[in-house]
């Protein structure tokens, strides 16, 4: 497959391996949270770990947008596709995301909700143009990468006069994420983080650049590169990462600058801030209340708001307390150290958010890795 | 006067299925004689009766029996009709068996195109020739509209297996080879490219093929030294091969590099975010075969045009996890899982 394979490459693979394994120190660890899902997923799908000297482990950030999405949102989006008038369109991951009471919006479809799964804020628009008596909602999820493609079809529908669609906004931003992981209590060891560097997600600097990272590398004193998602991106980051400690610096570097520049897509990142403002607060899974790290519709935008338009309210629920997503999302704790892991949570029946889409951490771990467990064991 | 009243001929061209051509009356028959007997045309069909008395050979006897429900019913590479008919056939061949009989109960909704069920019928009836099998009893019935997806097929096969002749998991050993006919994905991937909200266009086309004169020059040429042998459909190469693994109690390690699967595949799946390890496959079949016997059971394979990609993929390993492994073509190593809830494509 061409425009793929050449970022796949074996041979060249190795090279990079053994260039990190000869230049990473054997005198210390290096401890990478890749921030993204996305990279999670990929990691585990190429084996990248095997690649890697054991002092050079990658920590699975919290960067999957199911994953972090707090119950009470999908309670939220249940509650709003029970109503009979409402058809909610959907992203096929969110279907399985359990909610409370064991409650999903897979579910809720099963009891009669009309819910519909779209590949594209495209398919919204001609489902509402078809349905001029439905009210068509459209679950939006999403890190700064998908965010324009929801403004897109809020200028679409306001273009066309559709009274009868409306979003209900979860759209969250990698920054935040990131800063709130590195004020977080338990990944401080006597003050030092444990953390070294992140890779930080391609698809969402496209977008926003790289600018807005350099504030956190700079606060913290932390390396962050811009990886693509291809395994040969991350390999060729995970060196430059390792460069950067080495050096003691910590930059903010462009590995992928095939597509991403400093400033990232102005155009779109134009079309998110007219329609788009902070929201105050927004809860993550396993962050819990992260400031300024949500999106929200304008006020002028709010017809297309459907938390105003039906009212809807955000009920706080608590996760499974022998659940330890939280601790993983914030690379404090591995998949395997949690009770449930692989027990009673698994990617069929998934408790925690991190098993719940193919790119949460723990359902990667289970889908692609958990052999390792045990061969760790034998060792 | 005349024996029999007169009776309009069935518009096939314009016509459509309405709930009379199931209630058992003089339009029920019209449709079974003019469509369905005209397009798999046999002796035991022509007899008339509601049931088909046939002799077999000696050995053991085979049935299986399938539910089609594909959508769309029309797909680049086949039709409902086709895929009902080899996949029945396959599914009665994974046993090493000669497919001869099926049965064929069609469920219709109302409205359905004459001319859309006469090309199913035919393309039946052409598979089933093509492949020397006869469809020799039947059933139809008419539901009332929007209690069905357009058609929905049931078939059940019949075939005699040799005697001395018995495929199963449990018989796979430390040390089997695992062998493929062919390329994986393709008519999962053909199906998904006409799914109506996904619009990619793409030159894939399905798979679907019967496999017994395969399998008969594989066990001409392997006999029992072939373990067991299973067509991955649905969940594909993976769901099938971790099946094995848990009936046989042992793990299985693949080489990715080895696993053959078209580029246009390989790229329709990067653009839906799926694996073509568990996309679904019929025309394809998974044999695992004692290492004596590999290189014979492989050159058979590729003397027959439906197994001229054939290739040898992995090895049968003990494992007490029975774990599926595989060592990426990148360098690294992955368990190939089950598929777990409906194929869903990413959302970033």
């Amino acid at each position: 497959m061409k425009y793929a394979d050449e970022f796949r490459d074996k041979t060249i693979a190795q090279g990079l391996a053994r260039a990190i394994g000869a230049e990473a120190d054997s005198q210390r660890d290096y401890r990478f949270m890749e921030f993204c899902g996305g990279h999670t997923h990929a990691i585990s799908r190429y084996g990248l770990e095997d690649m890697l000297p054991a002092n050079v482990r990658m920590i699975h950030g919290p960067g999957c947008p199911v994953c972090v999405l707090p119950a009470s949102r999908i309670d939220m989006a249940i509650r709003l596709a029970e109503l009979p008038q409402v058809t909610l369109c959907i992203y096929g991951d969110l279907m399985r995301v359990p909610g409370s009471q064991r409650k999903s919006l897979l579910s809720a479809k099963a009891f009669g909700a009309d819910i519909r799964m779209v590949y594209s804020t495209l398919d919204t628009i001609r489902i509402a143009e078809h349905a001029p008596n439905r009210e068509v909602v459209f679950f939006a999820i999403g890190f700064e990468t998908t965010t324009p493609a929801t403004a897109v079809m809020i200028r679409l529908a306001e273009k066309k006069w559709l009274k009868n669609l409306s979003v209900f906004c979860n759209h969250v931003l990698a920054p935040a994420a990131i800063h709130s992981i590195l004020e977080s209590p338990d990944i401080h060891n006597g003050g030092r983080i444990e953390i070294d560097g992140f890779l930080g997600p391609a698809h969402v600097s496209t977008i926003i650049g790289t600018k807005p990272y350099e504030v956190l590398a700079e606060q913290f004193g932390k390396p962050i590169v811009i990886a693509g998602f291809e395994p040969l991106d991350m390999m060729q980051a995970i060196l430059m990462l390792v460069r950067q400690v080495n050096e003691g610096r910590y930059e903010v570097e462009n590995q992928y600058s095939r597509a991403v520049t400093r400033k990232g897509n102005r155009r779109a990142q134009e079309e998110v801030s007219d329609i788009f403002e902070l929201r105050d607060q927004f809860e993550w899974r396993g962050l819990g209340l992260v400031p300024y790290s949500g999106l929200k519709l304008k006020r002028a935008y709010a017809q297309f708001d459907a938390e105003v338009r039906f009212a809807m309210h955000e009920v706080r629920v608590a996760d499974n307390p022998a659940c330890e997503c939280g601790a993983i999302l914030r690379g404090a704790k591995r998949p395997v150290d949690c009770k449930l892991f692989g027990t009673v949570c698994t990617p069929e029946i998934p408790i925690g958010s991190c098993m719940v889409s193919s790119e949460g951490a723990c359902a990667a771990h289970w889908t692609y890795g958990r052999f390792r467990d045990y061969q760790l064991r034998r060792a | 006067m005349r024996a029999t009243a007169y009776q309009r001929k069935l518009d096939i061209q314009n016509g459509r299925v309405d709930l009379s051509h199931g209630a058992g009356g003089r339009a029920m028959a019209q449709l079974i004689s003019g469509l369905f007997h005209e397009a798999f045309g046999n002796e035991w069909l022509a007899r008339g009766n509601d049931q088909a008395a046939f002799d077999v050979g000696a050995g053991r006897m085979v049935m299986t029996t399938d539910g089609y429900v594909v959508s769309p019913l029309f797909f680049p590479g086949g039709n409902i009709g086709s895929l009902a008919v080899h996949g029945t056939i396959n599914d009665v061949a994974m046993s090493g068996a000669r497919p001869l009989y099926l049965s064929a109960s069609f469920i219709i909704e109302e409205g359905f195109r004459f001319s859309d069920l006469k090309t199913i019928a035919g393309s039946m009836g052409e598979a089933a020739r093509a492949a020397g099998v006869y469809i020799i009893t039947g059933d139809t019935k008419v539901v009332e509209r929007g209690k069905a997806d357009g058609l929905f097929i049931s078939t059940t096969g019949v075939g005699v297996l040799a005697d001395g002749l018995n495929l199963s998991a449990e018989k796979a050993r430390v040390g089997d080879r695992v062998l493929v006919s062919g390329s994986l994905g393709d008519h999962g991937a053909a199906i998904m490219s006409r799914r109506q909200n996904l619009d990619f266009e793409t030159e894939i086309v399905s798979d679907s093929a019967a496999l017994h004169d395969l399998v008969a020059l594989m066990v001409a040429a392997g006999g029992s030294s072939i373990r067991v042998m299973r067509d991955p459909t649905r969940g594909g190469l993976a769901a099938m091969l971790n099946e094995v693994a848990h009936q046989s109690g042992l793990g299985f390690h693949l080489q990715e590099e080895a696993i053959p699967v078209k580029p246009a595949v390989a790229a329709a799946c990067e653009l839906l975010g799926l694996d073509p390890l568990h996309v679904a496959n019929e025309g394809k079949l998974v044999a695992i075969v004692a290492p004596d016997m590999v290189d014979a059971v492989l050159a058979a394979m590729k003397a027959h045009p439906l197994g001229c990609d054939a290739a040898d993929i992995g090895e049968a390993v003990a494992d007490n996890h029975r774990f599926v492994q595989m060592s990426t073509s990148f360098g690294g190593g992955r368990i190939v899982n089950w598929l777990w809830g409906e194929q869903l494509p990413r959302i970033c």
